[in-house]
């Protein structure tokens, strides 16, 4: 085991990746000689080349369609976005190209790209650039949506996307590339599709992904702590495929549950997620479930006030006693 | 605060070239107005570096002054200054993230400005929309827009409203040398030409679109584009701002006389990193930063030149810099002393419905937590 930065495990799998199949290309705005925005491609132009590694102008409509087009041929483009909210700007490509054509080809033509880049809110950086899409990505069948929380996650999902071979849409988290965690050092895969029970407990079940995980295990702690009250806490870890048994499996052990996303509420992810709760273990539960969400608006500049805006701790622990009262 | 005023470094730079001090629009300048386009750039440097020192400094809490990104105009002030100083009542601005200098010199009030960058209340955007999001319909000015590229069809659109209510007008509409690979953009060349729209596509080129120059970005010449979709267009240095004016009038008298688009790029350099959080240490050296501000500086090149003309003397020039100063600082304790919007404020300013609701003629929820 080694302790990583999340953007260390994100690096480690683009690198081991590289290495293990030729086909393998990382492309992206400033991901080659300037090291990346975030710094999560660094060294790697160095250690793979100008072919494997790729610096792009500021064209994501052109050079989203050029890696959907270029995975069409069998190159396994892992393309990123400076920011996950620059994806507006491919939106067509993404989503009528990528998800669509292999359905339109009657399953004649595979789509094996990874797009990756951030997705979070909690930087102060405005409306423009603090989307959180993946309920957006998701609602289209043919695409795969992941939003790893942890380094060990990030590293071992990532890996599993690049061998995928569908569109797979990675969201990270800007405010976590700095955060550690145990990563083992030999080669490890994590499937898509597969939650992770990050806490036990007993009292109420958190359903998160993302950066709320790392809030809703502090809120958990919390919650023992002052409270007496054990939370058992699930990580999607994976939107689409989903993995709603384990979902489930926790929902009958505790019997109440509240999901917890950094996405504003309408037609969110924990919107699909609160249906198919209530669907399927409706005699298991014993209070309404309980959501909370990013407040409704476009994101905030300011920054005292962003943090009230998006979900944590404190918002959290408040959601969870409202649901035990 | 730095003891030497970079508006009276060392090295002089060459006076602007002459011819264009003579052009008809320069030539008509009075003492006083070439005084104040003077003033201007020097506020705004003073603005960028008392934010860059508020960005990188802590407030009394031990917080940060100012979050997310701080894109800085050092360098290139003869542009947005040269530029504005060319609006009537019917022209427009529109540009990207890099949209301090521009506020400026359309005379936002510097300390609305600067509680925008710290979030406050008092912020020209009442502290939402930030360093990258400043905005003054009133005076025509239309962002400060974060997504590379979003504000060019939108400039093509101020330049559609101006033809279609009559207006003898038009929009300028700034963007960086990166942003030009855009599909949008080449949109809306296509829409300004087709629709002989009164738009100018001002391209400040600096050289650079975060770390990747503009020779590993762009194929061929940028301004030439323009010729792809049968629109006028020229190249000008953007360090003198008599050779801005005179370039940009020329252009701005035929888009208000006969609706017609142009693309002007004009050459300039940034001084500063991308945003402040760019190490500035992997595409370009410091010589060639520092080369650029000892030749070229454009705030050291007008005052050579107003001082050569008798409008200005080096000793007026330090009051002007003073007085930038100061007005910097009082605008940084404007911004320390207001208040921050409160977490019922984050709802407000969404829907024009939601902020008048007596005059609501939609039904239903609005807001879903
Ligand atoms: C669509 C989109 N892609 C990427 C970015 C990230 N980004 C912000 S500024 C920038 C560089 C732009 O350079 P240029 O157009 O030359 O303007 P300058 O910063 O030099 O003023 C990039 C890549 C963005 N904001 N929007
Ligand atoms: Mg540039």
């Amino acid at each position: 085991m080694s302790q990583l930065t999340y953007r260390e495990a994100v690096r480690h799998a683009l690198a081991e990746e590289l290495t293990r199949d030729p086909n393998v290309v990382v492309m992206g705005e400033e991901v080659g000689q300037f090291q990346g925005a975030y710094k999560v491609t660094q060294g790697l132009l160095e250690k793979f080349g100008p072919k494997r590694v790729a610096d792009t102008p500021i064209s994501e409509a052109g050079f989203i369609g050029m890696g959907i087009g270029a995975s069409m041929l069998g190159v396994r483009p892992v393309m990123e976005l400076m920011f996950w909210s620059f994806y507006s700007v491919a939106f067509d490509q993404i989503l009528n190209n990528a998800a669509n054509v292999r359905y339109m080809s009657g399953g004649q033509i595979n789509c094996p790209i990874v797009i990756r880049g951030p997705a979070n809110g909690g930087t102060n950086v405005g409306a423009t650039h603090s989307h959180t899409p993946e309920n957006i990505l998701a609602a289209h069948p043919g695409v795969k949506v992941v939003v790893p929380a942890t380094p060990y996650d990030a590293k071992g999902l990532l890996k599993s996307a690049i061998r995928d071979n569908d569109p797979v849409f990675f969201l990270e988290n800007t405010v976590l590339y700095g955060e550690k965690g145990e990563v083992p050092d030999e080669e490890y895969l994590i499937p898509l599709g597969k939650a992770d029970v990050k806490r036990e407990g007993k009292d109420l079940t958190i359903v998160t992904y993302g950066r709320p995980v790392i809030q809703s295990l502090v809120a958990a702690e919390l919650l023992a702590k002052e409270h007496d009250i054990s939370v058992e806490v699930v990580d999607l870890r994976t939107i689409r495929p989903l993995d709603i048994d384990t979902v489930l499996a926790s929902v009958r052990k505790t019997h109440r549950v509240l999901v917890v996303e950094e996405q504003k509420p309408f037609c969110g992810v924990g919107a699909q997620l609160t249906y198919m709760i209530q669907s399927e273990a409706f005699d298991d539960l014993d209070a309404p479930i309980g959501r909370l969400c990013t407040i409704d608006a476009p994101a905030i500049y300011s920054p005292p006030v962003e943090a009230e805006q998006l979900p944590n701790p404190q918002r959290i622990l408040k959601a969870a006693l409202a649901l035990l009262d | 605060m730095s003891k030497k005023p970079s508006a009276t470094i060392e090295q002089k730079p060459t006076a602007s070239n002459t011819s264009h001090g003579q052009a008809p629009v320069n030539a008509a300048l009075t003492p006083a107005q070439k005084i104040e386009l003077f003033s201007q750039m020097v506020r705004i440097r003073r603005f960028e570096e008392r934010s860059h020192r508020a960005y990188t400094g802590k407030n009394a809490a031990g917080g940060a002054n100012i979050g997310g990104f701080l894109h800085l105009y050092n360098g290139q002030e003869a542009i947005a200054v040269g530029c504005c100083s060319l609006m009537g009542k019917h022209d427009h601005v529109i540009t990207a993230y890099r949209d301090h200098g521009h506020a400026i010199a359309v005379g936002m009030d510097t300390k609305a400005l600067m509680a925008e960058l710290y979030g406050k209340v008092t912020g020209c955007s009442k502290g939402k929309g930030g360093s990258m999001h400043f905005f003054s319909p009133e005076r025509n000015y239309w962002g400060g827009h974060g997504i590379v590229g979003g504000q060019i069809p939108l400039g093509v659109g101020l330049a559609y409203g101006v033809k279609y209510k009559g207006h003898k007008g038009s929009a300028m509409a700034f963007m960086g040398d990166g942003a030009v690979n855009q599909g949008a953009v080449h949109e809306a060349y296509n829409l300004a030409a087709l629709w002989n729209l009164p738009c100018i596509f001002v391209i400040e080129n600096n050289g650079y679109s975060m770390g990747t120059s503009q020779a590993r970005s762009s194929a061929g010449e940028l301004a030439k584009r323009a010729e792809g979709y049968g629109m006028a267009w020229g190249v000008c240095e953007g360090h003198d701002v008599y050779e801005v004016r005179a370039t940009m009038d020329k252009f701005l008298k035929i888009a208000r006389e006969e609706c017609k688009p142009a693309v002007v790029e004009i050459r300039t350099y940034r001084y500063r990193g991308h945003s402040v959080a760019d190490p500035d240490n992997t595409y370009r050296t410091k010589t060639e930063i520092e080369d650029y501000r000892r030749t070229k500086d454009p705030i050291q090149v007008f005052q050579t030149t107003l001082i050569a003309e008798g409008v200005l003397t080096a000793e007026s020039a330090e009051k002007i810099d003073e007085a930038a100063r100061a007005e910097a600082e009082a605008a940084a304790d404007f911004a320390d002393a207001s208040p921050y919007p409160t977490p019922d404020d984050i709802q407000k300013d969404v829907y024009w419905e939601s902020d008048n609701p007596d005059q609501r003629t939609s039904q239903g929820r609005l807001f879903f937590n």
